[in-house]
């Protein structure tokens, strides 16, 4: 599993992944060079460091913009689907008739319903963040749904003999079994969240407005400054891998060792 | 069988007095179990639990003894016939001297939860102040022989010593009646032999009833004064044997003719119980 081994990396040594990535673009720096691949085409490294330090304060901005649209509408599908599924949970009748209206959320590509979306809500930042928040909501939904129902019977029972109401068997039981699907949930959802806004940027950055990263990933292109087009999506997947370790990090803190997909060593 | 309230002359089992004019723990009438989709599970039991008693249900596979139990746990309703708990319905247990907990054949435990947490979560289900629900805990955890284990998590123990952590966790109740699916059935002899002895403690330091559940007939005759012995397809009681053994149960009494003559008995009763059940091998559970 992906995710276990990048924990474990993040946890162990940062030698491998970086000494992995250095060689890379080692590869990369000296392939160009020796080649001489025009910079319009597949700029090197440096070219793209340089670009990066003298747009700075720009793609700063841009970050800023890019990544607070992506916690807004990560915290909207995180209270949303959580709220949805505890629905889906109280009753199977509810589960069964709302459930493939959650599915239609996460087949409908969100390039293809965004500039409805763009039109229909006048304020951009708004239209963004509903954009982004469809496409993290599906798997919050699902992940929290999956972990309130997948309950260990013999601890129903045990509830159930001992007289729980249903409220005691929700906090201490329901809710307690679901947190790492819930975990799992937050951490694909994280990245949604991220790819939504950037193809919702896109999208709205056609239209003249806007200023994040996918904004300035499309200005670059118009102008063919390849260097901060790579500068711009490089500080995308930084982004996207800080949310990927914060969320890994919460999850640890929240289940500690006691679910066996964080447990290491002792099974 | 005997009517309510009976009264049992003061005999002295295992060093135990039972005592004398009290209602009975648990009445079975004409219980029987037939599932949804036809499975006959039971015929209908007639079965009486005097207090104090240690009872054990035996039978081969499909025999219904694990339905027997769960009827008795209320878990699982009977389809006809009654059963009473101390001569009344199950929604008045729990009160005192009517408490009733179930240890089943997992450990089942919160694996998120602390020992400590896991066993003291009949009583904070109950609502017993923290204080005291503590207190209980900590005396319950020492009596399985777990002090000092209290803050660690299931995963980090062994697999006896989650199950007693169970037993822990029904002993903090301070039950008066046991009900023990096979509890420890997936452990290996030497832990379970071990689990037994302390359980026959337990059982004897207070005014405890219990029903267990086993394949071992060596357990049965070691911990039980009655063993049901049940037959299979469809379920049903086929013999009942009084286990009269007034000396201590111990290593000693393991070793002794009287176990192995006990244990002859019981086997040939599992004989004709399997041979007076229907021919098709292996359990149908629906």
């Amino acid at each position: 599993m992906s995710q276990f081994q990048l924990s474990r990396a993040a946890a162990l040594p940062f030698i491998g992944p970086v000494a992995v990535g250095v060689i890379l673009l080692v590869l990369w720096q000296v392939l160009c060079t020796i080649n001489e691949v025009p910079i319009y085409l597949f700029p090197k490294p440096t070219d793209i460091w340089s670009s990066f330090t003298t747009n700075l304060s720009g793609l700063t901005r841009a970050s800023s913009v890019t990544l607070q649209v992506t916690l807004q509408a990560f915290l909207v599908a995180v209270v949303t689907g959580t709220a949805i599924a505890f629905l889906f949970n109280q009753s199977r009748i509810i589960e069964a008739c709302l459930f493939p209206y959650a599915i239609i959320l996460q087949v409908t590509p969100i390039v293809a319903i965004s500039p409805l979306i763009i039109i229909l809500i006048k304020d951009t930042g708004t239209a963004l963040t509903v954009c982004a928040a469809l496409v993290a909501l599906f798997p919050i939904i699902s992940n929290t749904t999956l972990g309130l129902r997948s309950v260990d019977p013999g601890l129903v029972n045990l509830f159930r003999a001992n007289k729980a109401s249903r409220m005691q068997t929700l906090l201490r039981l329901r809710i307690p079994s679901a947190l790492p699907y819930f975990f799992a949930g937050l951490r694909i959802s994280s990245g949604l969240a991220l790819i939504g806004a950037v193809v919702a940027e896109f999208v709205a950055g056609t239209g003249g407005m806007g200023s994040g990263l996918a904004y300035e990933i499309l200005q670059a292109g118009f102008q063919l400054n390849i260097p901060l087009m790579f500068a711009a999506l490089g500080l995308i997947t930084v982004i996207g891998i800080a949310l990927f370790l914060a969320m890994s990090g919460l999850s640890n803190l929240a289940i500690g060792s006691w679910h066996e997909s964080h447990a290491e060593g002792r099974r | 069988m005997q009517t309510m309230p009976q009264t049992v002359a003061a005999t002295t089992i295992v060093g135990k007095e039972i005592p004398v004019k009290r209602v009975p723990v648990i009445e079975v009438k004409a219980a029987e179990k037939t599932f949804p989709n036809g499975f006959r599970a039971l015929e209908p039991v007639d079965l009486t639990l005097k207090p104090g008693e240690f009872l054990t249900l035996i039978g081969p596979s499909g025999c219904g003894k694990s339905t027997l139990l769960g009827m008795m746990t209320n878990l699982l309703p009977a389809s006809k016939g009654k059963l009473s708990w101390w001569g009344g319905g199950f929604e008045q247990t729990g009160t005192p001297g009517k408490t009733l907990s179930i240890v089943f054949q997992d450990a089942t435990l919160m694996p998120w939860a602390t020992i400590e947490t896991n066993a003291r979560l009949p009583l904070d289900l109950a609502g017993v102040p923290r204080p005291q629900a503590q207190e209980r805990v900590q005396a319950a955890l020492a009596k399985v022989g777990l002090a000092g284990f209290g803050g660690q998590l299931p995963r980090q123990l062994s697999g006896g010593m989650r199950m007693r952590v169970s037993i822990a966790r029904a002993l903090a109740t301070e039950p008066d009646l046991l009900l023990m699916d096979e509890p420890f059935g997936a452990l290996d002899e030497f832990t379970r032999n071990k689990l037994d002895a302390d359980l026959l403690e337990l059982w004897r330091e207070r005014d405890l009833s219990i029903v267990f559940v086993t394949h071992s007939i060596y357990e049965a005759v070691f911990l039980s004064t009655r063993v049901v012995v049940m037959a299979a397809r469809p379920g049903r009681i086929s013999s009942i044997i009084d286990i009269d053994v007034p000396g201590p149960r111990d290593e000693e009494f393991r070793g002794s003719p009287r176990f192995a003559a006990l244990c002859a008995e019981l086997s040939r009763a599992l004989h004709l119980a399997s041979e007076e059940s229907g021919n098709v091998s292996g359990g149908t559970k629906p």
